[in-house]
């Protein structure tokens, strides 16, 4: 009598310990699924951003929840605030001692134009000084606009030749 | 509430040359800029006004004459009144006010930022370094012939600007500056905006038909 077959799923035991991808899509998939962010932040967006860390909206599901006050441990800074000049170089050496790859999420409208401040004392616009991945609107923007940019950069990242780029780096 | 009445009167009979000043609120006066460190000690010592509470100066204009009027808010604790002195500076170039950070240590920051802000010299302060623009920068951004869009200056950190090629630059004003309407209901319209918006950097702003 022949049996149905209802292996749905991969069998080690049939097919061995094998999986065949791209090595793109492995990287992107590991690097995606764990952005650890630095939180740069400056101002008020950084209270937004401490609530997208919480229970209630809980960056967690994205696999972001490890926040490191160390840009040695970051992949992904979010400047969330208003950058005055005074402030601007460290953000930039901030971003320098970062380990490559990163990415930078330019949180609210201050970190991204400089919004409502223009004055003498503000930088207008991070972009200025480091390279921004995702700019977010708002005054301060809402828990769930962080999180779609996340997912913006996520979207971004599996896109990026990875491989190639770690075979050319010296 | 203000200073009881006997603390004015007994003030302007220890320092005669204080002479009234118009105030909308508590007790104020006009006094040589050379006796305002006396003054204050005594209010501290003699007149318990035991706590500074400000430390500013008044940029009158850039052709007026004195042209930097140095302000002291001082409160009694124990009496629950307020006294404030106005100074003005002797030069119009390099305003100079004597330091009250030996009567109260609090007076250093606020006198920094007075130096920082308005380019008034604090004689004797133990470190009268800027405190909120970085050391070199070389305006002092509320007087009145600063703009409020900047000037252009170099990044504090060389290495940065030239790394970045960026460097301080006059602010887009885009139809003045952006300010909130307070008390408004609707929070859209609340929203900070230019009170201005009929011109930008691309649309110059109409020169003003009469006068």
């Amino acid at each position: 009598m022949v049996s149905a077959n209802n292996e749905l799923a991969y069998n080690t035991k049939i097919e061995g310990d094998i999986v065949v991808t791209r090595a793109d899509a492995v990287i992107n998939w590991l690097r995606s699924s764990s952005v650890w962010p630095m939180p740069m932040g400056l101002a008020c967006c950084a209270i937004e951003l401490m609530g997208v860390a919480a229970a209630r909206f809980d960056i967690a599901r994205f696999g972001a929840e490890v926040f490191r006050f160390s840009p040695r441990q970051a992949d992904c800074m979010i400047v969330a605030g208003t950058v005055t000049y005074k402030m601007a170089p460290h953000v930039r050496r901030i971003y320098d001692q970062m380990a490559e790859p990163k990415w930078v999420i330019a949180m609210g409208a201050c970190a991204s134009s400089g919004g409502m401040y223009r004055s003498y004392a503000t930088l207008q616009g991070v972009d200025q000084i480091v390279p921004v991945d995702v700019y977010i609107s708002g005054c301060p923007p809402r828990p769930e606009a962080l999180l779609d940019a996340l997912m913006k950069l996520q979207s971004k990242i599996k896109k990026e030749p990875s491989s190639s780029a770690l075979l050319t780096s010296a | 509430m203000t200073a009881p009445a006997d603390v004015t009167a007994a003030f302007q009979a220890k320092f005669p040359q204080a002479t009234s000043r118009p105030s909308g609120d508590h007790p104020a006066f006009n006094l040589p800029v050379a006796e305002v460190h006396a003054a204050l000690k005594y209010l501290r010592d003699e007149a318990a006004h035991d706590f500074l509470v400000d430390v500013t100066a008044i940029d009158n204009g850039v052709d007026a004459s004195p042209r930097f009027t140095v302000i002291w808010h001082v409160y009694s604790t124990t009496r629950h009144g307020y006294v404030r002195l106005a100074a003005d500076c002797a030069s119009d170039e390099n305003p100079v006010a004597p330091t009250v950070s030996d009567l109260w240590p609090t007076a250093n920051w606020h006198e920094r930022e007075t130096y920082d802000l308005l380019g008034v010299k604090f004689e004797n302060h133990p470190d009268l370094r800027r405190i909120l623009m970085w050391e070199g920068y070389p305006y002092h951004p509320l007087r009145k012939d600063f703009p409020l869009a900047g000037i252009q200056t170099p990044l504090p950190d060389i290495e940065v600007a030239e790394l970045t090629k960026a460097s301080v630059k006059p602010a887009p004003m885009a139809g003045g500056p952006f300010v909130a309407s307070s008390g408004e209901m609707n929070l859209t319209d609340a929203e900070p905006r230019a009170k201005d918006e009929s011109w930008t950097e691309r649309h110059e702003k109409p020169a003003p038909t009469s006068e």
